[in-house]
């Protein structure tokens, strides 16, 4: 038996709306545990996980670390500085001799695409995807989705717009993903040097104008301009993008409705979004940091489940 | 069934003696509703608003590796400070004793009760652990290979008792 999910999340794309559907329900009872004075459940009690961070993180990286715990796992954060991977190991050889540690799960961030995949298939242990490459960062989509979800309920035909640099932008896949398969209305709009080639492919909307996407969209989610990554000459200047791209609170009183705020952080203040849409009365940004611990957590809880040889062998063990 | 739950608000009542510090918290899921009309009972007849909780004891089980994960995890609902309150878990069906094992394990992490008793309506024998109940609704003898359900009209439609012989199903 494997779990819901299967052995591993590696993507929105490949689940069904019904798993997504059962992430996100089983995220519910997590957001009242972390408001406990004892925040903390013994389901992963004896589990090993490590966090595998090949790039820089911070939110992500101490979310999943308080999920872990929270859940009374064992946890250990392998760095790429300061560890055997500066010394030129192989990713899988890494993995390797951490399973052979016996552990139980493995969180990895890192640089290219298709690395979460890479190790799912060479190591037994649950492989989650914190972000590879430009490819996806299912978990971060999954909280999107969640707080979305909080506000809108139900998501069907909601028009949601994301706004920058989706070309280099995981978050924006997992976003996309998730939203059409939740039945959401999705647009994306940013320069037109910042958007993937074949964007139409995905199915969504492109507004090149902000105020376009604007007048549209009921929620903006805003991303972060990679400014590591700036230096190719995508957008002129910084200054620039925020004069005709920037979320200001300008723009946004001319919206016919009011609009949900969503930026996956960290934020640029002053360039994709202003200080005083950022702390704006409709900015769920701060929740959305919060719904991803139960996010990490619900993902942990499902596919930590389900060992058939164990189920064998404690036949009988009965339910009440 | 609703005589059996008046006969069990009153030995609540009489065990605790009294409705001071007392809270009853129900086991999801349908403990959650055994909780609620014993509290009303005890409202009816007593005229004071008894505390109530709602458990949800999954992530506290002892067979997640095994069995894997539930589909679906309940709420959990205890807004208070447990600590010197006389605590009364309600379940429907008390048998090995894992699920109340479960929830002492859990009313743990909210406070230190004074006191914890356990109500069940329905108690089936066949325990693994060394738990008893203090309140009963009814004892049945059943084969260990039988199911004992309990149905409640909030979520069944009807209220009842229903138990599966060996290889039917409920």
């Amino acid at each position: 038996m494997t779990s819901a999910l299967g052995k591993d999340l590696l993507g929105l794309e490949p689940l069904t709306p019904d798993q997504i559907r059962l992430i996100l329900d089983t995220a519910e009872p997590f957001k009242e545990i972390s408001e406990r004075a004892i925040k903390k459940v013994p389901a992963l009690r004896g589990q090993t996980i490590v966090n595998l961070f090949f790039e820089a993180s911070t939110r992500t990286r101490i979310s999943f670390e308080f999920a872990e715990k929270r859940l009374s796992a064992d946890t250990v954060n392998v760095a790429s500085t300061g560890s055997s991977v500066q010394k030129g190991e192989t990713l899988v050889d890494t993995a390797r001799n951490l399973e052979a540690m016996r552990i139980d799960m493995v969180v990895i961030r890192h640089g290219a695409s298709g690395a979460a995949r890479f190790l799912a298939d060479r190591i037994e242990s649950n492989v989650i995807n914190a972000g590879d490459g430009t490819h996806e960062h299912p978990t971060q989509g999954l909280l999107d989705l969640l707080t979305l979800r909080d506000h809108f309920g139900d998501l069907t035909g909601r028009r949601v717009c994301i706004v920058g640099d989706v070309l280099h932008s995981r978050v924006a896949r997992s976003n996309i993903w998730g939203l059409k398969k939740m039945g959401a209305e999705v647009a994306v709009c940013g320069p037109r040097s910042l958007l993937p080639w074949a964007i139409g492919e995905f199915g969504v909307t492109v507004f090149s104008r902000v105020e376009a996407a604007i007048e549209w969209a009921e929620a903006l989610n805003i991303l972060r301009l990679q400014l590591e990554r700036m230096t190719a000459g995508y957008i002129p200047s910084l200054r620039e993008y925020n004069r005709v791209f920037g979320i200001t609170r300008e723009r946004l009183d001319r919206a016919p409705r009011d609009i949900l705020i969503l930026h996956p952080g960290p934020m640029n203040r002053g360039v994709e979004i202003d200080s005083d849409v950022a702390d704006g009365p409709h900015s769920v940004i701060l929740h959305q940091v919060t719904n991803g611990v139960a996010i990490r957590m619900a993902v942990l809880y499902l596919l930590a489940g389900g060992r058939p040889e164990l189920a064998e062998a404690a036949k009988g063990g009965s339910e009440r | 069934m609703d005589r059996t739950l008046r006969r069990m608000a009153d030995e609540i009542v009489e065990l605790n003696d009294g409705i001071d510090n007392l809270i009853i918290v129900g086991i999801q899921r349908r403990g959650v509703q055994l909780a609620e009309r014993i509290a009303a009972t005890i409202k009816a007849r007593d005229d004071a608003d008894v505390p109530r909780g709602a458990l949800d004891i999954t992530l506290y089980r002892d067979d997640l590796q095994t069995v894997g994960p539930r589909p679906v995890v309940g709420s959990t609902t205890l807004p208070w400070d447990l600590t010197g309150k006389c605590v009364v878990i309600v379940d429907d069906v008390l048998y090995t004793g894992r699920t109340v094992r479960a929830a002492l394990d859990e009313l743990a992490d909210f406070g230190r009760p004074a006191r914890i008793a356990l109500a069940v309506l329905v108690d089936r024998g066949g325990r693994e652990l060394p738990i008893h109940a203090d309140v009963v609704g009814k004892r049945i003898d059943v084969a260990p290979t039988d199911r004992v359900d309990v149905l409640v009209e909030e979520i069944d439609g009807r209220d009842g008792v229903v138990i599966a012989r060996r290889g039917e199903s409920a």
